[in-house]
């Protein structure tokens, strides 16, 4: 059952659920921010319209800093602007922010522990068409790996937004990564959303899977999880695990109590991503059972977004599945 | 605001001092970079007993002048000159560098020592940091200078290039990139390795005033410091012409002293005792 208290969108489960872009979350929460204090500035790498960086620059255009396709410098400049004393998002897409400029990110941002706001934009397989050069699946990996940095992974446009104010209240730096294309809107502006806190979406009394998922996914979770009640009476719960880092270790831990049997779901390679994370903290405390969805271990291709979320095993009947066959190895 | 004869000659001989701190400092610590920091101790002297705005005892004091140091593995030269400045105790730091739980790392790290600004080493990134910097006091009509200085080995990295692209683009007149031209990198010599020049023609033609210096003229140095601070409308490149290893013959134009520190004992003493007798050969070549 859907959790009341999360006050979720009410077109979740129709068959055509109510869209809207997560990046227009982070255009939209940067205005906000931008508003609320004049240090925050915007930098970018030549991508202000894709990134929705293009809202902050109407608004505010003297605190908006183009560094042109300079990935490397993107980071660098983005270092001395919080050195000196401003908040800077810096923005492009995750496949070159972090993608290209890791090193750079490690030693003048994170080593260096300055407040660098770092947006990874068309994230995951479903960037479609533009193919594998620039759908990035391993941010999670390099960004949760580096010491300083926290990670979050928002579900839909509101949470989008909502990350925005959180990174911005952050003293250090912190990573976040939206998708490319228009996706189910999942949570409302009502909805919690505290950083570091899990919130269960999707809730029954004895769990026999919890499905643990981060980023958009999490409504194709919650879609399986209605029709596993339905069609084979499997009680799950649905945990939007949208704080990569630090991870809510006791939602974790609780989850793996109560179900004893977990899958993970999101939209990257299933080494080093947001699963391994959840399967660190089962292993060191409650070891269980655990399957991941995600994409093991190849590079995406050009295709149509949602074919390609289905062809690399992300879809619902994958998570189904994936629910079914952790079950039975408890 | 010339520099007086009276003063240059009290920096040389701090230089010396500085150089006699650095030998020390890596004999007792047994590994890190010799040639770079005694070919810099000139100009990172003459950065802070002249050129630099800052308060030795108020590190943080907000309208410091910030002095990046982009090649950082020759901040063994930044921790000498800062301990002489009174920063810290210069028997500390010639006794723990690169020691398990000592702030003097290897390469500088700014949550260890803040007044260092930023954390550097791998090269290439200081000259965006300090563009970052020098865009936000510009921003906010901030009067405070912004100094980096990096090494030529490091203008192989492309990364340079997209900030001095940057900054000529929003002509950051409060920026000056100073670079230590000693013509030596790991691998050789920097023509050999990867040809540089002509490192004039790329910098103006990347919207940047240049000025040649001989970096271990303390006053020629200076004067490109007061030049750079007064012009408003670009960034300035100081090419700052040093030997790498002044001051020590067998180290000087030797790429294989790029990251040795010298042995502790014999060879140690000998290279203090050529310090301490060189004083003549440093002023003379600034009076010529």
């Amino acid at each position: 059952m859907i959790k009341e208290n999360q006050h979720l969108h009410s077109d979740i489960f129709a068959d055509e659920p109510s869209v809207e872009y997560t990046r227009n979350g982070y255009g939209r929460g940067l205005v906000e921010v931008g508003r609320e204090n004049e240090d925050v500035v915007a930098v970018c790498a030549d991508l202000a319209g894709s990134t929705r960086t293009h809202f902050f620059k109407q608004e505010f255009p003297d605190r908006y800093i183009e560094v042109g396709v300079a990935e490397q410098n993107l980071a660098t400049v983005g270092s001395g602007l919080a050195k000196y004393g401003k908040i800077p998002f810096i923005s492009s897409y995750a496949a070159f922010n972090p993608g290209r400029n890791n090193e750079q990110i490690r030693t003048t941002i994170a080593l260096n522990d300055v407040p660098v706001k770092i947006l990874g934009a068309h994230a995951g397989v479903s960037v479609g068409p533009d193919g594998a050069t620039h759908q990035q699946l391993e941010d999670i990996a390099l960004m949760r790996a580096q010491p300083n940095m926290k990670v979050i992974v928002p579900a839909d446009f509101q949470e989008a937004k909502k990350t925005v104010h959180v990174a911005y209240k952050q003293d250090g730096p912190v990573y976040f990564r939206v998708a490319r294309e228009k996706t189910p809107e999942i949570t409302t502006e009502d909805s919690p959303f505290e950083f570091g806190v899990a919130n269960t979406l999707w809730e029954s009394d004895s769990p026999d899977v919890a499905i643990i998922g981060c980023g958009w996914l999490v409504h194709k979770a919650l879609v399986a999880a209605k029709q596993l009640k339905k069609h084979e009476d499997i009680d799950t719960l649905v945990i939007n695990n949208h704080t990569i880092k630090p991870m809510d270790e006791q939602a974790v831990i609780q989850a793996g109590k109560r179900a004893g049997a977990v899958v993970t779901v999101e939209e990257h390679q299933v080494s080093a991503g947001m699963g391994s994370a959840v399967a660190e903290i089962l292993a060191q405390n409650v070891p269980t059972p655990q399957e991941f969805i995600g994409v093991h271990d190849q590079f995406g291709e050009s295709g149509p977004p949602m074919e390609l979320v289905e062809k690399y095993g992300m879809g619902v009947d994958a998570i189904i599945e994936a629910v079914k066959r952790v079950k039975n190895r408890k | 605001m010339n520099i007086t004869d009276d003063k240059v000659q009290e920096l040389e001989e701090i230089a010396m001092d500085v150089r006699e701190t650095i030998v020390r400092m890596l004999a007792e610590a047994g590994s890190g970079h010799l040639a770079g920091p005694l070919g810099m101790a000139d100009m990172m002297t003459a950065f802070y007993f002249h050129v630099l705005e800052h308060k030795p005892d108020e590190p943080m004091w907000d309208d410091r002048d910030r002095l990046i140091l982009s090649n950082g593995h020759t901040v063994p030269v930044r921790y000498a000159v800062m301990a002489h400045a009174g920063y810290f105790p210069i028997e500390d730091i010639e006794n723990n560098l690169r020691k398990l739980g000592s702030p003097y790392q290897g390469h500088p790290e700014r949550t260890e020592i803040p007044a260092l600004e930023t954390t550097s080493g791998p090269l290439g990134s200081g000259l965006g940091q300090a563009a970052g910097i020098a865009y936000g006091a510009q921003m906010d009509d901030r009067d405070f200078h912004v100094y980096c200085q990096m090494s030529d080995g490091e203008q192989d990295a492309g990364n340079i290039w997209e900030s001095a692209m940057f900054a000529g683009a929003n002509q950051l007149g409060n920026l000056t990139g100073v670079i230590d031209r000693n013509n030596i990198q790991i691998n050789g010599h920097t023509e050999d390795v990867m040809p540089l020049e002509e490192l004039v023609d790329k910098y103006e033609a990347f919207g940047w005033h240049v000025i040649e210096v001989d970096g271990h003229n303390i006053e020629h140095f200076v004067d490109a410091c007061e030049q750079a601070k007064a012009i408003y409308e670009d960034p300035t490149l100081i090419l700052a012409h040093t030997i790498p290893g002044k001051g020590i013959d067998e180290i000087e134009f030797d790429p294989g002293w790029h990251g040795k520190p010298p042995e502790k004992g014999a060879q140690e003493k000998a290279f203090l005792q050529e310090l301490r007798t060189l004083e003549g050969k440093i002023e003379a070549s600034h009076l010529d």
